[in-house]
C-alpha cells in the first residue's frame, strides 16, 4: 500500500452541522486539519441584483430572509439606511419598539445558536429548552406582524403597526384540555407588552437552566476551551465584529460607540471575554440574552408610560391611514404614488450599520436620484467570519470543524445573500 | 425633507482627528471629496494610502469593515421620463435599452456613466479612535478594470475582493488567490454589472433522456413592474405649502 501522508475530504454540503449549505473541502493529515476551503454560495439568490430592479419599500421583505434567524435586526439596517438619506423624523414611540424587537430577535437569534452549538457538540436536550422560550417570542412577531419569521414590519419612518392589547390565545382541542389550555392562556389574557414582561420575568431562570446544563459540563468544556484562540490582533485583521470581537476581550458595540436609535438612554453592560476561544465566546453570548432581557424590561416601562405616533407623517414616504384615503383627496394621491412608484431618495451614498446579534450588520446605499436603489450592498457579519474559518482551524482535529462553524454562529441566508 | 447638507471641508472640521490625520498623512495625494463623506483618491497610490491609514501616528483603522464595488454604467438613467408631458401623454417606462430589460442579445449602449465605470469603496473602521472612514478608488481602465490588492495589509480583503471579482469583475493584482466565491462552479459572467441580466443567461433542467442537469439559455422574458424613475425634489410639485 502507498504511504499517504494527506488527504482531500469533502465536508457538506448537505451535513447536519453545515448549518445550512457550507461545503468545505479539509486537507487533512490524519485528523489533524492542514487546510480548510469553504465553498460558499450555495444559497445564493442575487439579493443585491434583485434590490436594484425594486422600489426601495418593496426589499424590505427581502432583508428579513438575509440572516432568517434575526430577521428585524436586517430590516433595521435597510431602513435606517434609507432614513439617513432621507433625513425624515422616526417618532420615539418608534425608536423604543424598533429597539425592543432589536433585542428580542437577539434573544431569538442566541437561543438558535445556542441549541445548535450544543446539538453539533452532542447535548441534545438544550436544544429542546431553547426551541421552548423561542416559540414565545416567535408568538410576539406574529402578534405584531402576523407572521413568525419574516416579519417586515420595520418600514422608512417607523413601524407599520402599534403594539396589539391582545395575545391571540390557544383553542380547547381533542388534545388539549381545558385545564391545559387555561395555564397555557395565562400570560396571554393582556397585551403584547404584558406577555413580554411575563417573559422577561421568566427568562434569566430559563438562562440559569442552559447554564445549569452547559457551563460548568466537562464535556462541554472539553470541546469548547481552547479550541478556535483568535487573538485581538488577528480577529482585527479578520474583521471580526459582534460576540466574535467581544470574545477575544475587545470592548466594542455600536449600541455603545456608536448609538442609534435609543441605545444611548438605556442601561446595559457589554461582555467581553479573555481567551477568544469558543468557551469564551458561548459565555459572551449568554450574557448578552441576559443584558437583552435588561434592555426590553427598559423599553417595556417606557412603552406602558408613553403613547404616541409609530410612523413619521409625512406621506410621500409612508402610506396614509385607510380611512383619510378615502375622505381626503391628498392623501388618495400619495396612496396612489407610493404603492405604484415608490419614492425617490437624494442622490449619495450611505452606510448605516447596527449592533446585530452575529456582529456589524450594514448597509451601503448608492442611490442616483430615483426611485430604486442604485447600489446596494450588504455587510453581513458571518461573511469575514467563515472567510476566518481556515485560520481557525487549522491544526485542529476534524471534530473541533463543527465547534467553531457552531462558536461562528453561521447562517447561510447572509453570507450568501 | 432635504436640509442643506454641509460642505466639504466642514466634514473635516467637525472631526479633529479626521483632520489630523489628513494634514499630517494624507495631503501630499491627490484627494477630493464625494457625497460628502467618502474620499477619492488615485488608484496609483492604493497601496501606501492603505497602508498609512492601518497604521500611522494619528489614527489605525484597524479593521476593514467592507468593501463595495460598483458599476456605473448605468447612473442616472431612468425608464420613465417624468420631466415633460407632449401631446400624447407621457413617455412609458417601457424603454428597450434600460437596466431591467436586458437581456443576453442586447447591446450595451448606455455611456452616461460619470466619470470611469468602476470603483470600489473600501469602508474603513478605527476601534481605538471610534471613527469611520470611506476611501474610494475609481478603476482607471473600464474594459479592464484593475486595483492592486490589500490582502497583505487587511487579512478580510481576501473574500470581499473575491466576491468583487466574482460580481463585477474587478481584478485585485497581488491577491493570493482570486477565485469566484459566490456563483456556481463554471459560471460566465459578473452578475452585478448592469449589463448583465436580471433574468440571467443560463437556467437549469434536468433533462430525462440524458438522465442529467442540463444547462439551457433562459426561456423567460424580462419585465419591470415599476419602472425606474427620477424626481428632482426641487421640481416644484412636492413641495406642501
Amino acid at each position: 500500500m502507498p504511504d499517504i501522508k494527506s488527504f482531500t475530504m469533502n465536508f457538506g454540503p448537505q451535513h447536519p452541522s453545515a448549518h445550512g449549505v457550507l461545503r468545505l473541502i479539509l486537507e487533512l493529515e490524519g485528523e489533524v486539519i492542514k487546510r480548510a476551503d469553504p465553498h460558499i454560495g450555495l444559497l445564493h439568490r442575487g439579493t443585491e441584483k434583485l434590490a436594484e430592479s425594486k422600489p426601495y419599500n418593496q426589499s424590505i421583505g427581502y432583508m428579513d430572509r438575509l440572516d432568517y434567524v434575526s430577521m428585524m435586526s436586517n430590516e433595521h439596517a435597510y431602513v435606517l439606511s434609507i432614513e439617513k438619506l432621507l433625513d425624515i423624523n422616526v417618532p420615539i414611540r418608534a425608536k423604543y419598539i424598533r429597539v425592543m424587537f432589536d433585542e428580542i430577535t437577539r434573544i431569538l437569534n442566541h437561543l438558535l445558536w445556542l441549541g445548535a452549538h450544543a446539538l453539533d457538540i452532542g447535548a441534545m436536550s438544550v436544544f429542546l429548552y431553547a426551541f421552548r422560550e423561542r416559540e414565545d417570542l416567535m408568538d410576539c412577531y406574529e402578534a405584531v406582524s402576523g407572521t413568525r419569521m419574516h416579519a417586515t414590519y420595520y418600514r422608512p419612518g417607523g413601524v407599520i403597526k402599534d403594539l396589539p392589547l391582545s395575545m391571540p390565545k390557544y383553542e380547547e382541542s381533542k388534545w388539549k384540555s381545558k385545564k391545559e389550555i387555561n395555564k397555557l392562556n395565562e400570560a396571554r389574557e393582556g397585551s403584547l407588552l404584558d406577555f413580554i414582561e411575563d417573559f422577561c420575568s421568566r427568562f434569566p431562570k430559563c438562562v440559569d437552566e442552559y447554564e445549569a446544563l452547559l457551563t460548568d459540563n466537562r464535556i462541554w468544556k472539553q470541546r469548547t476551551v481552547d479550541i478556535g484562540i483568535v487573538s485581538k490582533e488577528r480577529a482585527f485583521q479578520l474583521g471580526f465584529t459582534g460576540p466574535m470581537l467581544r470574545g477575544s476581550g475587545v470592548a466594542w458595540d455600536l449600541r455603545k460607540k456608536q448609538p442609534y436609535e435609543i441605545y444611548s438612554e438605556l442601561d446595559f453592560d457589554i461582555p467581553i471575554g479573555s481567551n477568544g476561544d469558543c468557551y469564551d465566546r458561548y459565555l459572551v453570548r449568554i450574557e448578552e440574552m441576559r443584558q437583552s432581557n435588561k434592555i426590553i424590561k427598559q423599553c417595556i416601562k417606557w412603552l406602558k408610560e408613553n403613547e404616541g405616533e409609530i410612523i413619521s407623517d409625512n406621506n410621500k414616504i409612508t402610506a396614509p391611514t385607510r380611512d383619510s384615503v378615502k375622505e381626503d383627496m391628498e392623501s388618495h394621491i400619495y396612496h396612489f404614488k407610493l404603492f405604484t412608484e415608490g419614492y425617490c431618495l437624494p442622490e449619495g451614498e450611505v452606510y448605516c450599520a447596527v449592533e446585530h446579534p452575529k456582529g456589524e450588520f450594514g448597509i451601503t446605499l448608492i442611490s442616483d436620484g430615483s426611485n430604486k436603489p442604485y447600489r446596494l450592498k450588504i455587510r453581513a457579519p458571518g461573511f469575514p467570519h467563515l472567510a476566518a474559518l481556515n485560520e481557525m482551524v487549522r491544526g485542529h482535529m476534524i471534530s473541533d470543524v463543527v465547534a467553531i462553524i457552531g462558536t461562528q454562529d453561521i447562517v447561510f441566508g447572509e453570507i450568501d445573500r | 425633507m432635504n436640509k442643506s447638507k454641509p460642505s466639504n471641508e466642514s466634514y473635516l472640521k467637525e472631526n479633529k482627528i479626521l483632520r489630523d490625520l489628513f494634514k499630517k498623512h494624507l495631503d501630499i495625494y491627490e484627494y477630493y471629496f464625494e457625497n460628502n463623506s467618502t474620499v477619492v483618491f488615485n488608484q496609483d497610490s492604493l497601496i501606501e494610502i492603505m497602508t498609512t491609514l492601518q497604521n500611522n501616528s494619528q489614527i489605525n483603522f484597524e479593521i476593514l469593515i467592507d468593501i463595495i464595488a460598483i458599476d456605473y454604467s448605468d447612473y442616472g438613467i431612468s425608464e420613465w421620463n417624468t420631466g415633460s408631458a407632449h401631446n400624447k401623454g407621457y413617455s412609458r417606462g417601457i424603454k428597450k435599452n434600460s437596466s431591467g430589460r436586458y437581456t443576453y442579445e442586447s447591446s450595451k449602449t448606455n455611456t452616461n456613466q460619470p466619470k470611469k465605470r468602476f470603483a470600489t469603496i473600501y469602508n474603513l473602521l478605527s476601534i481605538s479612535s471610534n471613527c469611520r472612514i470611506n476611501i474610494k478608488f475609481y478603476c482607471d481602465d473600464d474594459d479592464n478594470p484593475s486595483l492592486a490588492s490589500v490582502t497583505s495589509i487587511w487579512s478580510s480583503a481576501d473574500w470581499y475582493e473575491r466576491e468583487a471579482y466574482d460580481l463585477l469583475g474587478i481584478v485585485f493584482i497581488g491577491h493570493p488567490d482570486l477565485r469566484r466565491l459566490l456563483t456556481d462552479y463554471g459560471f460566465i459572467g459578473h452578475p452585478l454589472r448592469k449589463d448583465f441580466p436580471l433574468i440571467g443567461n443560463v437556467e437549469v433542467n434536468y433533462d430525462l433522456n440524458k438522465e442529467r442537469v442540463v444547462y439551457q439559455p433562459v426561456t423567460i422574458k424580462p419585465r419591470v413592474l415599476i419602472p425606474k424613475v427620477i424626481r428632482n425634489s426641487d421640481d416644484g410639485d412636492n413641495e406642501d405649502a
